[in-house]
């Protein structure tokens, strides 16, 4: 892109009359489009060196397993049935504990986006609570919400709670106020200043605090199976790591990663749908 | 329905913005307001359609509003305040809502009233796509769903280009013509106030107070720009404001 650019100037440069030269170009930029096929050429290309540098002995077996391998273990992991059994345990802890997380964070944020005295309360809380990892509460978890499904929950949920939150109401906080005086000059109800101006206006900050607190959940997911779970992908890595089976390791971050991927490309189709008339 | 405003005054903390406005809106009449800029027109608009509440002083409505008037005192903003993700036919849709109507008599109402604006092959667009002026006559187009008593009107033109105010200037006459509306037009621009107003009150720099009030009694169809009547009137009235503007632009917005 840029060489053609240059190679464009250069030729404009020579037709350029005496004493004259035309005025350079600086203005484009900072607006990136989409482009298709290079994110899959990226990953293919990163996992074909990585096997070619496994067979070739650069990358020791002892450090990384190769591709190859890892997909054998993910292969095994798939004809043995355990891969929908990890998978669903895990899939229902985060889309239980997402949804009321967001749900919930929706609801305060709304509020303290809207109301003086619920800012005036959960505002700071969030601000206090926000920053501790909420690992570390696994355990008081525990007790809370017992060993099984409980604390697990918990954990996600309190995970993508707090981003919400604060994705919300800094969302309301940019609402154009000259938007909320039309609804109220033509007499529209509170509810429906809230459901028809004020919420459309701060989806967008909404969906992307859902791409931090998704990505937040994931993590939180695989630490919090890491106790006491008998399935999930987190129990499933852990295991592996305790067993030095570095290629089901790898084939459960594996996992993990397209996990991640896929949460990421559904966020993505709800900004195009939702968002469609920004562009 | 007329409006009556008596002895408005109004602060904002210690700064008087507007001092002892009498005036009354006749039904049927365009009252334009000009004066300087910082002069309170925009706050006398705000007071007038109850968005705020006087400090001293009442705005009374006169009789009723119209049968079927969903909104009797409607705005038209300077900067069309439309929702942008909302097409055009959802801008309108908006503001029937809440209001027990049908979906079919929504429908109707809002093609109804597309048609009257001539803006009937708009009702899918977004307003992003839509020129400024598009996008005020969309505006307009929403504050007459409502079947106003009275329009009010902040600047509506100033946020556009002089052709396109030329022709909303004509589409409004022309739609006054047809529906004989109330409206109370804010302005700072004294040709829009000539060309449109039945009456003209001038404002003087904050803390505004009327300075003057001129009738033209020229019918709105045939002020054309060229008409020399109405240039006298012009001059006119930029002599009685210029001292004005001129000390408002040198004062300061805090105090
Ligand atoms: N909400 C407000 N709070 C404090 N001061 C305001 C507010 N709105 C307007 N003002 C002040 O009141 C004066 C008049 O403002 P405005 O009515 O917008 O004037 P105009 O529309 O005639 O230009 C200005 O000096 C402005 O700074
Ligand atoms: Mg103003």
């Amino acid at each position: 892109m840029n060489s053609t650019e240059t190679v464009g100037n250069a030729a404009i440069d020579a037709a350029a009359p005496e004493n004259g030269r035309p005025v350079p170009f600086r203005g484009g930029g900072f607006s990136p489009k989409r482009v298709r096929f290079v994110a899959p050429v990226v990953f293919l290309s990163l996992l074909v060196l990585w096997e070619l540098g496994s067979r070739s002995g650069f990358i020791s077996p002892l450090v990384m397993p190769a591709p190859s391998e890892a997909l054998g273990a993910l292969g095994d992991l798939v004809r043995s049935g355990l891969l929908f059994k990890h998978l669903s345990a895990s899939l229902w802890r985060l889309v239980i504990g997402f949804t009321c997380g967001t749900l919930l964070g929706l609801t305060v944020g709304t509020l303290i986006g809207l109301y003086s005295l619920p800012r005036a309360t959960f505002a700071p809380l969030v601000a206090a609570l926000f920053p501790i990892p909420k690992i570390a509460l696994l355990p008081l978890f525990i007790i809370w919400f017992g060993i099984g499904e409980g604390s697990k929950i918990a954990t996600i949920l309190f995970g993508s709670f707090f981003p919400t939150v604060i994705a919300t109401y800094g969302g309301i906080d940019a609402v154009d106020r000259s938007l909320i005086r039309m609804g109220q000059s033509f007499n529209l109800s509170r509810a429906a200043i809230i459901r028809s101006i004020v919420l459309p206006s701060a989806l967008p900050a909404i969906l992307s605090g859902m791409r931090i607190s998704a990505s937040i959940s994931i993590i939180l997911l695989v630490a919090a199976e890491m106790i006491g779970a008998e399935y999930g992908i987190g129990a499933y890595v852990l295991l592996a790591g305790n067993l030095m089976a570095t290629d089901q390791l790898v084939a459960g971050v594996a996992i993990l990663s397209i996990l991640g991927l896929t949460v990421s490309w559904l966020i993505s189709c709800a900004e195009r749908y939702f968002l469609r008339w920004r562009v | 329905m007329d409006l009556k405003i008596r002895d408005l005054t109004h602060r904002y903390a210690k700064l008087e913005v507007l001092r002892k406005i009498n005036l009354t809106v006749e039904s049927g009449k365009i009252v334009c307001i000009v004066g300087p800029s910082g002069c309170g027109k925009s706050t006398l608009l705000r007071l007038v359609g109850g968005l705020e509440q006087p400090t001293e002083g009442q705005v009374i409505q006169m009789g009723e509003p119209p049968e079927g008037s969903l909104n009797p005192l409607t705005y038209i903003f300077q900067d069309f305040a439309l929702l942008p993700w909302r097409t055009v036919f959802g801008n309108i849709a908006l503001v029937l809502e809440g209001h027990g109507l049908g979906k079919a008599e929504i429908t109707k109402r809002i093609e109804d009233v597309l048609a009257r604006t001539r803006l009937s092959e708009f009702a899918n667009v977004f307003p992003k796509q839509l020129s400024g002026g598009m996008k005020q006559r969309v505006a307009i187009a929403r504050a007459l769903v409502v079947n106003p008593a009275v329009l009010l009107m902040d600047e509506p033109l100033s946020a556009l280009d002089s052709q396109t105010r030329e022709l909303l200037m004509d589409d409004l006459v022309s739609l006054w013509e047809r529906e004989r509306f109330t409206a109370c037009y804010i302005t700072h621009n004294l040709n829009e106030a000539v060309r449109l107003g039945h009456e003209v009150v001038i404002l003087s720099r904050r803390p505004g107070e009327i300075r003057e009030t001129v009738s033209i009694d020229i019918p709105l169809g045939e002020r054309t720009a060229e008409n020399p009547e109405l240039m006298k009137t012009q001059n006119l009235l930029w002599n009685m404001m210029r001292e004005e503007a001129l000390t408002a632009d040198r004062q300061l917005t805090e105090t």
